[in-house]
């Protein structure tokens, strides 16, 4: 009875950021956040842990500073927490990326009973796609979009939201569902659990590590390994500064009427 | 042979993914079939729909109307709702045979689903969400000069890596929008990529298109065994969601409203009704819990372009901004005279908007009346 | 003192709590009614945090002083009276159960209060004494396996929602002073005792304070902490620690009125210019920062003592609470008037920084006594 999560660790977009000259984000000068999608999916399984007695693992690929994070999941109240980290893995696109996450956790190894949480999709990429390509490539069955989850004996149960309704599906475990924001409010870590956090190992998986592993070779991981590549990237043109109207009565909003009338927009 | 997604030279033409629910075609898709012409032209290929159903023949031919010249149709019970399993599979084996090399899904919550499960079993690059598409390099040199900051001019374009002339250029958003990138996928077909609702423009319906347009019916497998997931029910929204995109006004409020609520909201449903407008929300406001998730403009909700946006007491965050700066003209009310919304408002008024907006509706009633 | 990783993370904790849980409506609402908000209380329990140093053994979380110091810290630069709060079952009650009480008691009394499932405060002062435990009148006089209880002890935080009372009595009135003084936990729901009508404050509005009566109470013998006449030091123990406690709300209070200034500071124009621009403010928040940073460090100091239980921790503590208890009175006095008018309107947050600051060099001690602690330490 397990429950794997995967989390990633992002740069905080809602607040300031920097691009630098090239283009590129400039990371540094950012906070450093767990992906708010992911928190929701470790809320479902802490409460599906609550209610049924699972283990809950996360997962996260990422550098080093990525630790901090996984130590606030396990104050949380997730059980072990494993980073799958190594130079090798560096620039993997989404596809990549699965990949490796995938053969982390076949090598933790799945068993019948066992669930994969992931949320919707990350801030900073926003593609939504590890998810699912991390179930094809663990060959399990998948459903994106769970704003309910429930359990029945080894029948899973999600109410997939579309953007006009949604579906009721059912599913055997093992299988992956992604969680979105609607499904839960995620918990403060608790004090007793940040304590114990920092007293728990947390397991690395790098490249030695997962290398035999049939999903791991030098052609399919890393940025060699990513069937996507960046061409260019820039920073979108800043509309010009329009007109501030002065004073805030009813001249100012016939003055505003009168101009969009005599500019055919009203 | 073995199918080979490294095999560039072996794959043609321009797909589309028309995604029905219930028997009724997604606008998205005629949106898609409409870039995915220009898409085909550059390339000088054929342009193709794929559309999966049970039943879905009498759909297909409106299709050819918005530009599709050829519209593979999959009927089968087992595809009359949407599942993972079984449109991956038909999909997957439909690629593996035909081998489109690019592929187009709309970036809906099914596209988004099917989308990235295809490409890794097909081992190819999937761009998510994307805004922007190009093949010819020209056009895309031409985008960069307006959608972007960069000195197009001085910039090299070529590169030793791949044909930047026939790859497949997705431009999108990340980092919520504060940075562009555009994605290519050099090595591997097809070039898919699941592209934004409501960004791509329809072309005009094209009558002689509909009745030229070829329908095929490949053969296909597909059994109850493939499917590991059991759809149990589908439900429409009962309450009419809010039609952001298609919407010509949009008043949207934000976390300003929050010293009144429900007077917020009801001073923006009447400035909405006097322009015929819809009411739409910041994420902030949202998240308060003003107002429900489908008002939601921005990188996280839905990318607008209305004739008149006005937005009343946001701040204008950046995701917010990405989603609605496109609009033509945009007013914004604000207490604070430092808002960001300012920035990119044609009209900003400072002041509170329970002062201002009741004095905006007079004005825009008087005008209107005259 | 750099903070580890770990107490960082428990900073963030707090602080993701604080702004998030302590929403306007809620601290509107304690300042309007006074009255207790059981919600606020039992989803704090729920995160742990009213056992942050309460050993695990008696259900709290096993953590030290400075755990412990930021969650005051922290809490209290937004909420001081939500501090109290967290604060109480971490200090006074339990503290002189921790200090005095055999294996059985700390488990039956401390277990269920660092759950948030009982409460239990800390009854010393009267009218007649306060610091001066000298003049303690409430008695109590063993009768076969009980003690009968009769008295008043008056500035009770917390009485009014109590189940258990931490009662220092007179057992011998024939010892002068300090001596002679017993604690009893008494069971708040016993016959014979009474909470008098809640007092009207000046600030800390949501922590009812009110007089607890003893008429004839009649107290199992069991519920003597420690040995008889010997209570007077588990008093003075638990406000070694206590004085921690408000020295770490004094720097939350502090840190939360100059944050509002330096806010308020940005986006007032006066004279066509941001009022930070100019010297007088600038100054003035400079000289604020420098202050708390310099109560911060002692804080933290001093929580470092009390975890390795050295012989300074209690004169240092003593230091902390007189050093920032003074410290965030001047700094939210300056907060307020960096707001000018707006300041002295309720609608402004400062307005109630400086309010229940003021309590700070009052309670557990007054600065006054502070200094004789301190004092008493230096001329040894």
């Amino acid at each position: 009875m397990k429950i794997f999560v995967t989390v990633k660790q992002v740069p905080d977009t809602s607040g300031k950021v920097a691009v630098k000259d090239d283009g590129t984000l400039d990371r540094a000068s950012m906070q450093t956040i767990t992906n708010p999608d992911d928190l929701n999916a470790v809320e479902a399984a802490l409460e599906l842990k609550d209610k049924y007695g699972y283990k809950v693992i996360a997962f996260c690929m990422g550098p080093g500073p990525a630790m901090i994070m996984l130590r606030e999941l396990l104050a949380m109240g997730v059980d072990e927490a494993v980073l799958v980290s190594g130079r090798e893995f560096g620039g993997s696109d989404t596809y990549a990326t699965s990949q490796i996450i995938a053969a982390a956790i076949d090598t933790y190894g799945v068993e019948e009973d066992d669930i994969i949480l992931a949320g919707r999709q990350a801030i900073d990429g926003d593609t939504a796609q590890v998810g699912p390509q991390i179930a094809e490539k663990l060959g399990l069955p998948q459903i994106t979009y769970a704003g309910e989850i429930t359990k029945d004996g080894k029948t899973i149960t999600v109410k997939r939201i579309l953007e006009d309704g949604y579906m009721m599906i059912s599913v055997d475990t093992p299988c992956m569902v992604t969680c979105i924001k609607e499904l839960n409010t995620p918990r403060y870590m608790s004090v007793g659990g940040v304590l114990e956090a920092f007293e728990k190992e947390i397991a690395i998986y790098d490249y030695e590590k997962l290398k035999d592993h049939p999903l791991i070779d030098a052609t399919t991981i890393g940025l060699k390994g990513s069937p996507t590549n960046i061409y260019k990237s820039f920073t979108p043109p800043q509309k010009g500064v329009g007109m501030m109207l002065k004073g805030d009565g009813k001249d100012t909003t016939n003055e505003l009427a009168d101009i969009l009338a005599k500019k055919h927009i009203i | 042979m073995a199918y080979n997604s490294a095999d560039i030279a072996a794959f043609k033409n321009v797909w589309v993914f028309c995604e029905q629910r219930q028997g009724v075609m997604m606008p998205t898709t005629f949106e898609l079939i409409s870039e995915g012409r220009k898409l085909a032209d550059e390339l000088g290929v054929e342009l193709c729909g794929i559309l999966l159903g049970d039943n879905v023949d009498g759909i297909a031919k409106e299709l050819g109307g918005y530009g599709a010249d050829k519209v593979y149709v999959y009927n089968s019970p087992l595809l009359k709702y949407y599942t993972t399993d079984a449109y991956t599979k038909v999909i997957c084996d439909a690629i593996e045979e035909i081998k489109p090399e690019v592929m187009l899904f709309g970036a809906s919550n099914i596209g988004r689903d099917l989308a990235p499960r295809c490409a890794a079993r097909l081992h190819t690059g999937l761009c998510a969400d994307c805004t922007h598409l190009d093949i010819d390099l020209n056009g895309y040199i031409n985008f960069l000069r307006t959608g972007s900051s960069l000195d197009v001019d001085n910039m090299n374009f070529e590169t030793k890596l791949f044909d930047v002339n026939t790859n497949l250029k997705m431009t999108r958003p990340a980092f919520g929008g504060h940075l562009m990138a555009t994605i290519v996928c050099p090595r591997f077909r097809p070039a898919m990529a699941t592209v934004r609702p409501g960004v791509m423009t329809k072309r005009p319906f094209d009558e002689e298109g509909a009745k030229k347009v070829a329908i095929e019916h490949p053969k296909f497998e597909l059994t109850e065994a493939d499917i590991k997931t059991k759809v149990l029910d589908v439900v429409k929204a009962t309450k009419k969601l809010v039609d952001l995109i298609g919407a010509d006004v949009i008043v949207s409020v934000g976390k300003g409203i929050g010293k009144d609520v429900e007077k917020g909201i009801a001073l923006a449903e009447e400035l909405a009704d006097v322009l015929g407008g819809v009411v739409g929300a910041s994420r902030a406001a949202v998240d308060a819990g003003y107002i429900t998730a489908d008002h939601q403009v921005g990188q996280t909700g839905k990318t607008v372009h209305p004739k008149i946006y006005i937005a009343l007491g946001i701040s204008g965050a950046i995701q917010h901004k990405a989603g609605m700066q496109d609009s033509e003209c945009i007013i914004a009310v604000n207490k604070n005279d430092a808002a960001p919304i300012f920035e990119i408002a044609d009209y900003g008024i400072v002041g509170d908007l329970f002062k201002v907006v009741p004095e905006m509706i007079e004005s825009f009633k008087a005008v209107k009346n005259k | 003192m750099i903070l580890n990783q770990k107490y960082e993370t428990l900073r963030k904790l707090y602080r993701q709590f604080a702004e998030t849980e302590f929403t306007k409506e809620i601290m509107d609402e304690l300042m309007e009614t006074g009255e207790f908000n059981w919600d606020m209380h039992y989803k704090m329990a729920k995160y742990g945090f009213f056992g942050v140093k309460t050993p695990k053994a008696y259900g709290g979380a096993g953590g030290d002083y400075i755990d412990y110091a930021l969650m005051v810290e922290e809490f209290a630069r937004v909420s001081p009276v939500l501090s109290l709060y967290a604060n109480t079952p971490n200090s006074l009650g339990s503290g002189p159960i921790l200090y005095g009480g055999t294996e059985e008691q700390k488990k039956r009394f401390i277990t269920p209060v660092a759950q948030g499932k009982e409460m239990m405060v800390f009854a010393l002062t009267e009218p007649g004494a306060g610091s001066d435990a000298g003049g303690t009148t409430t008695t109590a006089i063993l009768d076969g396996d009980e003690y009968v209880v009769n008295g008043r002890k008056c500035f009770i935080s917390g009485a009014p929602m109590a189940d258990w009372c931490l009662t220092f009595v007179k057992t011998d009135p024939t010892q002068k002073g300090s001596r002679g003084i017993s604690l009893l936990v008494i069971d708040m729901h016993l016959p014979g005792v009474s909470v008098g009508a809640h007092e009207n404050k000046m600030g800390i509005m949501g922590y009812p304070t009110s007089d607890v009566v003893f008429e004839d109470v009649r107290v199992p013998k069991d519920c003597l902490i420690g040995k008889v006449d010997k209570g007077f030091p588990l008093a003075m123990q638990t406000l070694d620690g206590g004085r921690l406690g408000v020295a770490a709300q004094s720097l939350g209070i502090a840190q939360g009125a100059f944050e509002e200034a330096v806010k308020y500071s940005k986006e007032r124009k006066q004279f066509g210019r941001r009022i930070a621009d100019f010297q007088a403010i600038s100054f003035m928040l400079a000289e604020m920062a420098t202050k708390i940073e310099a109560a911060r460090q002692l804080v933290y100091h001093a929580a470092e003592l009390k975890n390795i239980n050295s012989p300074d921790a209690s004169k240092v503590c003593s230091m902390a609470k007189l050093f920032a208890s003074e410290m965030a009175n001047d700094v939210a006095a300056k907060a307020v008037q960096i707001h000018g008018g707006y300041g002295y309107i309720r609608e402004y947050k400062v307005e109630n920084f400086y309010r229940d600051a003021r309590i700070t060099t009052i309670y557990e001690g007054t600065s006054e006594v502070q200094k004789m602690v301190i004092a008493s330490h230096v001329l040894k």
